[in-house]
């Protein structure tokens, strides 16, 4: 009986475990290979759509190429730049949260923050997506790194965290830091950007929801 | 053991009403509770817990003879936590809306206990064509359940049912019931009737059984 607790036994107790790992894990590549796109896409028409609400009078975005981060220049109803749509993320309490950051054109301000994906507790961490809350970063300066406090009155560059929640808005307000501190330190390539976009003839603008 | 185990067709019918998962094992509250403010998220939750419900018993039944007792409950898990990244990657490609409004309530169908207790109770020890109609009967009975909560809680706080307007305009919209606290209120007022008809029912009988 002692023997079985040792190599061979475990793995005789244990097989079925294993092998059924095995399998879904494979399923479940496959499904994930499958779909994903799909996914992404939906992601990205969701990103496009929310452009007008995160840029005031922005109509539709354009991706930017800023090698694998996902950018959107936001353009108004003459074609001209008015700021930048940035995604973000980062580790939540229950899962990836996923972000949309609006941006000026110098971005030096916070125009809009957009919770595009988040697995946060029911009740607590959902919160985040609520506009109330949300509208806290509006108008928030970049220079400095945004910071949350769990309660009292928040100062410039502060972020009240929703109650009872404070990962969750931690979570946000980092992931705010992180794709504001990478598109300032690309601030060169978005200034060429600026300029191929704005030299882009009206007719062939992209409009919002197609 | 020597008691004889429920046929397919008592499995099928036992779980729409006599062992409703909601109303009468008082299984799978959470979500029940949480998505059933409107009828078009119950339904889909309905969908997605009945898809995961019938796979997971269906490969239940198909491994029960490797099961190790000490193990089951980790192999139920893995087998539930599968269908569910299914059930729920294929929400977000195909109904992107539905899938951001049902949240997390999607993955946490891992924990639900209706699909454990279906594992555990009828497809762990029965064949396979047994268990399917299980988990038939009880998706039915837990998508009934979660259909009559959501029409209730939807019609009163929107006057609308699945989106279609039912009620006049002048029907003064009651938003806390389709709030928390509005489905313990229709719950409960829902577990109450469902007792006291079967509690009636079974009066009348044994009075009728007792006048011969």
């Amino acid at each position: 009986m002692k023997k079985l607790n040792t190599g061979l036994g475990y793995l005789k107790q244990a097989w079925l475990v294993l092998v059924l790992a095995l399998v879904f894990g494979m399923a479940l590549a496959n499904v994930q290979a499958a779909l994903g796109p799909r996914i992404e896409q939906n992601k990205l028409d969701e990103a496009l759509e929310q452009v007008p609400l995160l840029v005031r009078g922005a109509i539709a975005g354009v991706p930017v190429g800023l090698g694998d981060s996902r950018v959107y220049g936001a353009l108004g109803a003459e074609g001209e730049l008015l700021g930048w749509v940035v995604m973000g993320n980062g580790q939540g309490f229950a899962g990836r949260i996923e972000l949309l950051i609006g941006l000026d054109r110098s971005l030096d301000t916070v125009t809009g923050v957009y919770v595009l994906d988040q697995r946060e507790t029911p009740g607590l961490g959902n919160h985040i997506t609520d506009e109330k809350w949300r509208l806290q970063f509006l108008g928030k300066k970049t220079h400095l790194p945004l910071e949350v406090i769990k309660e009292g009155v928040p100062a410039a560059h502060q972020i009240v965290a929703v109650t009872g929640a404070t990962i969750s808005s931690k979570s946000v307000a980092q992931a705010v830091n992180k794709a504001v501190n990478l598109v300032r330190s690309r601030k060169d390539v978005l200034q060429q950007e600026t300029r191929r976009l704005e030299q882009m003839q009206p007719a062939s603008k992209p409009r919002a929801g197609e | 053991m020597a008691k004889e185990m429920p046929t397919a067709l008592e499995r099928f019918l036992n779980g729409i009403l006599p062992e409703n998962p909601v109303y009468r094992q008082l299984l799978g509250l959470c979500p029940t509770l949480a998505v059933t403010s409107g009828v078009a998220s119950a339904m889909t939750m309905a969908g997605a817990t009945a898809f995961v419900l019938i796979c997971s018993n269906v490969m239940t039944s198909l491994i029960r003879g490797f099961l190790k007792p000490h193990l089951r409950i980790l192999i139920y898990t893995l087998t539930i936590a599968t269908f569910v990244t299914i059930a729920d990657r294929f929400l977000a490609a195909y109904m992107w809306s539905m899938s951001k409004q049902l949240g997390p309530y999607v993955p946490l169908i891992i924990v639900n206990c209706v699909i454990v207790c279906r594992c555990e109770v009828c497809s762990s020890k029965q064949p396979v064509f047994v268990a399917a109609s299980d988990a038939l009967g009880q998706s039915l009975g837990f998508g009934l359940a979660l259909l009559s909560i959501a029409s209730v809680r939807e019609v009163l706080a929107t006057g609308a049912w699945a989106g279609l307007r039912v009620l006049p305009d002048t029907w003064p919209n009651c938003g806390a019931m389709g709030l928390p606290p509005g489905a313990f209120i229709t719950m409960g007022l829902l577990l109450g009737l469902v007792n006291w008809v079967s509690a009636r029912r079974k009066t009348l009988k044994s009075s009728a059984g007792s006048a011969k």
